[in-house]
């Protein structure tokens, strides 16, 4: 049943029929209404058995997620930003031990400055922690990828971020057909476990480890996330048989198969992307865009498959590593032979700014016409900045 | 879990005296059949006043909850000498996390295990005092207010020993670490800094809050059942000498723990909801030099020459303590 519903209840009602039994949240925006659905629906007693655990910062919202889980618990938070990097010691722990937990990340800027609205500095501030991360790029998405992610981490037992764009997704109220109750319990097993802590059968989880398995460890981790790119495919294609309607799983290519270009980029600026590359496509300029879901796992092999023979890649970055440029460019350029092609990295859409369909306009038509340099910061004030510079010298 | 029987060596000095007592009334340790929870061949100094304290804590609350027991370990010494991989050391279910993160992985486990119905099974948390009262003090205290069924054990030894003897929030005044050193006009650990986590811990009004030391083994083991009896959140802080970082000989670990408790300078009490309903007399006095010249951590204090003025004020501490828990009042 469809039902026009903000995208932070849609993600809360979504994860209530996934049975979570230990949900723990410390609010922080633009995650807030996610936690604060998740709160109301315990205590009304529709989630029960579930606890929900009110703690005193992210750190310790990890942390109870890791207890929970590790004593058997479907476990699941949310955060967002600082919130994320207040947790990053637990996330590589949570990763480490191998804790299927789920976690919203309700996307948004890090400071300072101090800044609230979206962009995708958080998450991939911590791509290499271990983590699956899946981005949405529309609330249906976003409501359908959780379903994906508590089956996912338990079968692989590792744990994965859903990340959904702050205020962008997460406040939108928008059309959605939430995961039916009785499609999920087909989908999601009960969790049952790979270790767990029992009197009954008393193990040591968290064992001090030293060089000797240590580089073991870690070449495990990896091939827990190349098992995941299998598995992701697999079951968004059951995804589709259960619940009637596709979820993107690696990657969801538009309009790539002849483009000479395509522009690849994650989260909610997709919906944008392709109205843009729609118009274009009327003025015969051949664009194609390829969304990325999965992140980490990085989807190599199936980006390959989708741009084909473009001549030109642009790469559309919501974060920026300064002192390098786009991060997903990296990856790309790490795992694709780039020989032959010319890759473009825009920096857009940082600190909420909006990115506007004339800009990418603008920003396309440059790349098509191979004027486009190499590193472009979209709708960047050059007015701001030198009062800024003239500030800094007087 | 089945018992294993125990070696000799390992049931405890006061086993032998427990044998004219009726068998309910004897120590855990005493019991040949007791799980031994942190078993032999762990990798703990020799004189570990941690060792000794956790095998007598977890053994008495593995009775207590009729070998229903989940324990949650902070990193440091415990952990780090407990199960360098491929080893362990204990044959309970046992998880370690982080450094700062205990308290809230122990309510973790124990959010899940109400969950999931199977609260016959009760949690024990357990770190040293850095991972309790400094870097995980924000998750104990929330562990604290929002009363989550467990029972967290601090071992305090008074310093960070597992990374070389640096200063905590729970090291004593005057006492040289290696972030405090003895020297310049003041020489060690400053006056007026550190904190009670014991009376911190009543200001929550949690059900139980009490200390203990090696020193009366018996008594741990009383605590950690009374503990075990009771609900909600509760807290243990057990002394624990560490003759690296105290610069002790490792057989004078529990006289040294002795000599805290009866110069009144470590407190031995219980309270109950934020109230004091117990504290151990002292039974020999003693000034609190004769428990400071056993560590070379205060060494500094008696040589090159003797420091009066300095040990006048550990001294005026510990008075202090005996007039606040009427540790010579005999009503205790």
């Amino acid at each position: 049943m469809r039902s026009q519903i903000e995208g932070s209840r849609a993600v809360a009602e979504t994860v209530a029929r996934c049975r979570p039994q230990v949900v723990c949240a410390y609010p922080i925006s633009p995650q807030t209404h996610i936690v604060e659905a998740l709160s109301a629906l315990v205590k009304s007693g529709r989630l029960a058995p579930c606890e929900f655990v009110n703690v005193e910062s992210e750190f310790a919202a990890m942390s109870v997620a890791i207890g929970a889980s590790a004593a058997g618990a479907r476990a699941y938070t949310a955060t967002a930003s600082q919130g994320l990097l207040y947790m990053a010691e637990a996330l590589y722990n949570a990763s480490g031990l191998g804790l299927p937990i789920v976690m919203t990340v309700a996307n948004r800027a890090i400071g300072a400055p101090i800044n609230i609205w979206n962009d995708h500095s958080d998450a991939m501030s911590q791509r290499d922690c271990g983590w699956i991360q899946l981005y949405a790029e529309d609330n249906q998405a976003a409501a359908d990828l959780h379903v994906l992610a508590f089956r996912l981490a338990e079968e692989l037992s590792t744990p994965v971020m859903v990340c959904m764009d702050g205020f962008v997704l997460t406040h939108a109220v928008e059309s959605v057909e939430l995961p039916g109750a009785t499609e999920v319990d087909r989908y999601l097993p009960r969790f049952q476990p790979r270790q767990l802590l029992d009197p009954d059968d008393p193990v040591t989880i968290g064992a001090m480890v030293g060089p000797e398995a240590f580089t073991e460890v870690r070449y495990l981790a990896h091939a827990t996330q190349l098992a995941a790119l299998a598995r992701i495919a697999t079951l968004a294609t059951e995804f589709r048989a259960t619940f009637g309607r596709p979820v993107a799983g690696l990657v969801s290519p538009y309009r790539c198969t002849d483009a000479d270009t395509v522009v690849i980029a994650l989260g909610s600026v997709l919906g944008t992307l392709k109205d843009t590359v729609d118009e274009m496509r009327v003025d015969g300029v051949p664009l194609g865009v390829l969304g990325l879901t999965a992140f980490r796992p990085f989807p190599a092999a199936a980006i390959a498959g989708a741009i084909g023979d473009a001549k030109r890649i642009v790469v559309l970055e919501r974060a920026f590593a300064p002192g390098v440029g786009g991060i997903v460019t990296a990856d790309l350029a790490a795992a694709l032979p780039v020989a032959g092609r010319t890759v473009h990295t825009v920096v857009a859409g940082l600190g909420g700014r909006p990115v506007t369909r004339a800009s990418l306009r603008d920003a396309l038509t440059a790349a098509a016409a191979g004027t486009l340099g190499p590193l472009t910061f979209l709708d960047l004030d050059e007015r701001l900045l030198r009062h800024t510079a003239k500030e800094a010298m007087a | 879990m089945t018992p294993t029987r125990v070696k000799f060596y390992q049931t405890g000095s006061f086993a032998v005296g427990n044998r004219l007592l009726p068998a309910d009334l004897r120590a855990v340790q005493s019991d040949p059949t007791r799980t031994n929870s942190l078993t032999s061949g762990h990798r703990a100094c020799q004189g570990c006043g941690e060792a000794l304290a956790a095998r007598y804590v977890l053994d008495a609350a593995m009775r207590a909850s009729k070998g229903r027991l989940v324990t949650v370990n902070a990193t440091g010494c415990l952990e780090v000498f407990s199960t360098p991989y491929p080893e362990t050391s204990w044959r309970v279910p046992w998880l370690h996390s982080l450094f700062g993160n205990a308290p809230a992985v122990a309510s973790g486990v124990a959010a899940a295990l109400k969950a999931q119905s199977r609260t016959d099974i009760r949690v024990l948390g357990q770190g040293g005092d850095g991972g309790t009262v400094d870097i995980g003090f924000g998750a104990l205290s929330g562990m604290f207010e929002r009363g989550d069924d467990v029972l967290y054990v601090c071992y305090d030894n008074q310093g960070y020993m597992n990374t070389g003897v640096q200063r905590s929030g729970a090291t004593p005044p005057a006492a040289r670490t290696s972030t405090t050193q003895a020297v310049g006009p003041e020489p060690g650990n400053v006056f007026g800094q550190g904190k009670s986590a014991p009376l911190i811990a009543m200001a929550h009004e949690i059900p139980y809050v009490a200390t203990a030391t090696i020193a009366d083994l018996r008594d741990l083991e009383y605590k950690v059942e009374r503990a075990m009896a009771l609900h909600g959140a509760r807290y243990l802080h057990v002394l624990v000498p560490c003759p690296l970082g105290w610069g002790s000989t490792a057989g004078q670990t529990v006289a040294i723990a002795r000599l805290a408790t009866q110069s009144g300078i470590f407190p031995v009490f219980e309270a109950e909801d934020g109230v004091l309903t117990a504290s151990t007399p002292i039974r020999r006095h003693v000034p609190v030099e004769e428990y400071l010249r056993l560590q070379a951590r205060f060494r500094h204090l008696f040589e090159p020459e003797r420091r009066a003025d300095v040990i006048d004020r550990i001294q005026a501490a510990a008075d202090h303590n005996i007039e606040r828990f009427h540790l010579l009042s005999g009503e205790g």
